[in-house]
């Protein structure tokens, strides 16, 4: 298929998604992620773009709107804008603002300056850890709102008293991120939600920190018998705060909008709050009928249009993504003509999330075998990955050369490899300290030979071709060396011998 | 006769027109305001009606005078206003924000 | 050559004042105390003023004078009283728009005019009334009252900047501000028989003013001379980096090119911009034309016919943008606010009792020709309309270099003549709202009077920055106008210059 074609090897695809059987359930998923951006000022106006700060005092007569105020673009919120398009492999198209009318008490303008038919980002996709492919319609830029709190009452919002308001917030620059409804789970939104947040932090556009509202997801949710192509009546749910309530939300409504169809209903469109507590979505009371937004032209800003010059600057100092990460490993594999297995897949996405890709690198580089230096990394030193991103790489190197020369076991090799990370130091004074005496081929040579002559008869039939009886050489080898030998050296000396 | 389907024939605006109109606009008018400003718009819309009718097929909207673009301002940081001047012709504050009346409905 | 000297000795009683100012031979403080106390004295009866700023006015001589005693150059408007409509911002001083909804609003800030009118040397001496958020052509729909017209107190001044209007014909102010969005600086400077000239749009900042309609809406001068106009367009004018509509290129330099005369200059009368005027003012038309004629212009007769879409499509766009730009008023941030139960009733209930009957028109029109279903047919409509009209001004000024007729149809009418019928008083902007969709320059020109002593204005349009040609010939019409008798409520604060209009003192 089209994927394999791309990437010019057969891939085995992840399996967190299996294909429904003809019939069942299948549930479409589209997610809107808004992600402010991490520039220094806000998206019209010099104020300061921070976050904790005390309310309404990063506030100017633009983002509060008065009478007379006027906008100007920041064009550090265009450069990340256009770094995340980049990302998410969109074209970066001309694109304008327009404006989005409705009252709301946080909308000092009361309308939302935002990007409509004309978006800066479109059609992108974005390519999850386990190699599955989801597409991202548009990612536009809009400002932010001010936040309400809402007092009296215990704090919820349908028993409030009144309501106190902070602009801080009001004009924070936004990208709005829009998926195509590619997605078929809950776990598969969560991995987009993740993938997501971990590529926004590597555009360094935003801090991907959910629980400070830096990264907040909405879901769009629709059920499906398998098979047919028509999209059901989907219901948007908000106030996802993290990757786990994001899955737990999604589950939940696939299950409740089942039960509905099954037990005769039909779905309503609706929004609807996802209630951690009560682990439920509720449907919030409606604003108003189908709300008419009478989107226009901003006539205080004019469109952008950002030269090929700056789109090329933009793109050349982007770091890796995730997915290229993850590609080049892939990679490695392939020239090392090893298949990427499932078990490789998560490998390889335990390596890039952890960033530990360059200790990889750096091994591979230094003539360590691409799967041993996958292996042991993912497995060994990603279970102190703080110690692992600043281990030596000579180091580990040296570690990963002794366990592919044979000089240590993998057992040998993962203890050393346990110490070198708890305390660094050199691997052959670890190994020794553990007993774990690389024996010198010299001495492991003349001691094989030892055990052949005194073993004629199995010699003979080794010779002959009965390769099984090579354990039988090796046992008696680790008999002689106190189990200080290495299997695979025994191995090579025997058929060296063998000739 | 133009019977383009995105051309729209002035109705006359009727009470529940302008009801909807004056909601969307966020303005309290009583049953008589509305009768008249429905036939006020209404007479308006008959003025516009022949500009209404006209062929632009292929005519590209003009939403700026000027051909600018790309104007841009850097992204460094200028002084804010204080906050008790901010604060200071609020009809009504409390703990250094804008208190107004309990929200009914979601923010969307 | 005759018509040269004639300019040249022609007073400019702004520009005179400054240059006494700069010199010494007259004091800040003793122009603005002059022009305070015809201020106090006549505002009484023409309503000119919603807040006139004595202390600070005067605080602001002061700093002038302290200037040119220390030898520093004072700004070349150094001491002039200027007047501003009060739909811009001034740092600390009321700025209502007219409108109850923000009765009592002080900005924190001030519009970049006021910034540059400062950086002059201009004494700011008052804020003037309008019609409500410049929705208007009469100060009828002021909440706190229309402004009168100094040549009839029974008749309007104009809109919607009809306060400038009056008090730069009365002389309580030698230059006045106001903002232009359909003809709002043109129209009432026709009525009250002085300059008023809307700029090409985006060489003024629009900083600081409250927006009407944003792709529409532009700051210009009020003056009794085409020659203080020039030089107050040239104070206020240049890149605004606050504005994003702002123009790089820098705002043409006019003073100079007044008094250069107009030989060869290519005038263009439009058919269209004098259909439905009074005979008086087709006359009065005609006759500038001969004087731009005699004094080397060639004029031919051109249609533009699409001009007359003008005004319907002026009338979806303008409301559009604006029931926009005043969602803001509602009550939470400042400005009046109507206590309810719940945030959205109190927003409705601010707007109801804020908003006046025309302000509240145009929000429901605006808002009808953006909602779904009628975006198309009119607001979508509208903008290809724009389209057309500037197309047609492009092609029109392939032959021409500037446009000539008609300001407004009629002469100033009478409080309440036309308050029953929207689109009758909608009809003042005919001639004027085509340069405003066009985003083009235009100037009126005071040019004699009617039967019954009313002005009479002319309109010179110009394409794009084509502020110096249009203005060349404006000084020249100027020059060969009839003399227009001083209104009835006049004052000359300073007994200096005198009446200039017409160049024949």
């Amino acid at each position: 298929m089209g994927r394999a074609a791309r990437h010019g090897r057969v891939v085995v695809r992840g399996s967190s998604v299996s294909a429904p059987s003809p019939g069942a359930w299948e549930p479409v998923i589209g997610l809107e992620v808004h992600c402010e951006l991490r520039t220094a000022t806000k998206l019209f106006c010099g104020c300061r773009n921070a976050f904790g700060d005390e309310p309404n005092t990063n506030v100017c007569p633009v983002c509060l709107g008065l009478p007379g105020s006027l906008p100007v673009l920041n064009v550090g919120a265009v450069e990340m804008a256009m770094r995340i398009g980049l990302a998410l492999h969109c074209d970066i198209r001309p694109s304008t603002f327009h404006r989005k009318n409705y009252f709301y008490p946080d909308m000092p303008k009361d309308y939302q300056v935002s990007q409509y038919d004309e978006p800066i980002n479109v059609d992108g996709h974005l390519e999850l850890s386990d190699g599955s492919t989801v597409g991202v319609v548009r990612a536009h830029m809009e400002e932010d709102t001010g936040k309400t709190t809402h007092m009296g009452g215990g704090g919820r919002i349908h028993d409030a008293e009144y309501a106190l308001v902070d602009y801080n917030r009001a004009g924070v620059p936004l990208v709005e991120i829009v998926s195509a409804p590619d997605i078929r789970s809950a776990a598969q939104a969560r991995m987009y939600a993740g993938e997501l947040r971990s590529i926004l932090m590597a555009t360094e556009a935003s801090d991907g920190r959910m629980e400070e509202g830096s990264m907040r997801v909405d879901a769009n949710v629709s059920i499906r018998r398998a098979g047919e192509h028509t999209l059901g009546t989907r219901c948007e749910i908000k106030n996802l705060n993290s990757l786990r309530s994001l899955s737990r939300a999604i589950e939940h409504e696939i299950e409740r909008q089942i039960a509905v169809i099954e037990s005769g209903g039909a779905v309503e469109q609706q929004t609807r709050h996802w209630d951690e507590e009560g682990g439920r979505t509720v449907p919030l009371r409606s604003k108003e009928e189908a709300f008419d937004y009478r989107y226009f032209p901003e006539p205080d800003l004019v469109p952008i249009a950002p030269d090929p010059r700056w789109q090329k600057d933009v793109a050349s100092a982007l770091p890796s993504m995730p997915a290229e990460r993850r590609q080049r490993l892939r990679d490695l594999l392939g020239s090392a003509g090893e298949p990427v297995t499932d078990a490789r897949v998560d490998q390889i996405a335990t390596v890039v999330e952890l960033d530990l890709d360059s200790l990889v690198l750096g091994s591979v580089n230094a003539g360590i075998g691409a799967p041993l230096a996958i292996a042991r990394t993912a497995n060994e030193a990603a279970a102190s990955p703080e110690a692992a991103r600043a281990v030596d790489h000579g180091a580990y190197g040296a570690l990963l050369r002794m366990e592919q020369d044979g000089k240590l076991s993998a057992t040998q090799a993962k203890t050393v490899l346990g110490d070198l990370l708890v305390a660094g130091g050199d691997p052959a004074d670890i190994a020794r300290r553990h007993g774990f005496e690389v024996l010198e081929a010299s001495s492991l040579a003349l001691v094989v030979g030892e055990v052949v002559q005194a073993s004629p008869e199995e010699w003979a039939r080794f010779r002959d071709g009965e390769d099984k009886l090579a354990q039988f050489f090796i046992g008696q080898v680790m008999k002689a060396t106190s189990g200080k030998a290495n299997g695979k050296a025994v191995i090579a000396e025997l058929h060296r011998l063998k000739g | 006769m133009d019977t383009s389907p995105t051309r729209h024939e002035p109705a006359r605006l009727t009470r529940q027109d302008a009801a909807y109109v004056a909601r969307l606009a966020r303005i309290d008018l009583s049953d008589d305001e509305l009768d008249q400003y429905a036939e006020q718009l209404a007479t308006v819309l008959e003025h516009v009606a022949a500009m209404s009718a006209l062929d632009t097929s292929g005519v590209e909207p003009t939403a700026h005078p000027l051909p600018l673009r790309n104007v841009l301002r850097a992204d460094d940081v200028r002084p804010s206003l204080g906050r008790d001047e901010v604060l200071a012709q609020a009809p009504a504050a409390e703990s250094g924000r804008f208190r107004v009346p309990r929200i009914l409905g979601e923010a969307l | 050559m005759a018509d040269d000297a004639r300019s040249a000795a022609r007073p400019a009683p702004a520009c005179e004042v400054a240059a006494q100012v700069r010199s010494g031979a007259l004091t800040a403080r003793h122009v603005v105390e002059r022009h305070l106390s015809a201020i106090a004295e006549l505002d009484v009866e023409l309503h000119a003023f919603v807040t006139v700023v004595g202390e600070e006015a005067l605080a602001d001589a002061d700093a002038v004078d302290r200037r040119v005693q220390a030898g520093v150059d004072p700004g070349p408007l150094a001491g002039v009283p200027v007047a501003l409509k009060d739909n811009m911002c001034t740092r600390g001083i009321a700025t209502t728009c007219s409108s109850r909804i923000l009765d009592g609003w002080k900005p924190p800030y001030d519009a970049t005019v006021v910034e540059r009118l400062r950086a002059a040397g201009a004494v700011v001496v008052g804020k003037t009334n309008l019609d409500e958020f410049a929705m208007g052509s009469s100060t009828e729909n002021s909440a706190f009252g229309p402004s009168r017209n100094p040549y009839d107190l029974e008749r309007v001044p104009g809109g919607s900047s009809g306060g400038s209007a009056a008090a730069v014909a009365a002389g309580l102010a030698p230059l006045a501000l106001g903002s232009d969005t359909g003809g709002s600086i043109r129209q009432p400077a026709a009525l009250c028989g002085v300059v008023g000239m809307k700029p090409t749009y985006g060489t003024v900042s629009r900083y600081g003013l409250v927006a009407f309609a944003s792709s529409l809406d532009q700051i210009g001068p009020f003056a009794r001379t085409v020659a203080d106009a020039a030089a107050l367009f040239d104070a206020i004018g240049g890149h605004d980096p606050m504005d994003s509509t702002s123009l790089e290129r820098p705002a043409p330099r006019c003073v100079a090119a007044v008094g250069d005369g107009v030989t060869g200059l290519r005038v263009g009368l439009v058919q269209e911009l004098l259909e439905g005027a009074e005979p008086a003012v087709v006359a009065a038309v005609r006759a500038a034309a001969e004087t731009l004629e005699a004094a080397g212009a060639s004029i031919e007769e051109c249609s533009i016919p699409e001009v007359r879409h003008a005004l319907p499509a002026y009338y979806l766009l303008a409301p559009a943008e604006a029931s926009s730009n005043l969602a803001r008023y509602d009550g939470v941030r400042y400005g009046l606010r109507v206590d309810a139960p719940d945030v959205a009733a109190m927003q409705g209930a601010t707007r109801s009792a804020g908003f006046g009957p025309e302000v509240k028109r145009r929000i429901m029109l605006g808002t009808y020709a953006l909602s779904a279903g009628y975006y198309d047919a009119y607001y979508a409509q509208a903008q290809k309309v724009r389209t057309l009209i500037i197309d047609a001004f492009d092609r029109a000024y392939q032959h021409v270099d500037v446009l000539l007729g008609a300001t407004t149809p009629t002469t100033a009418f009478a409080i309440g003549s036309k308050v029953q019928d929207p689109w009758s008083m909608y009809l003042s902007d005919v001639f004027s709202v085509p340069s405003n969709l066009a985003g083009h320059p235009a100037v009126s020109v005071p040019f004699g009077a009617d039967w019954s002593g009313l002005p009479i204005g002319v309109q010179v349009l110009a394409p794009a920055l084509g502020e110096a040609a249009m203005l060349q010939a404006a000084a020249v019409i100027e020059d060969g106008a009839p003399p227009l008798a001083p209104p009835g409520v006049w004052a000359e604060p300073l007994g200096t210059a005198g009446w200039s209009s017409g160049g024949r003192a």
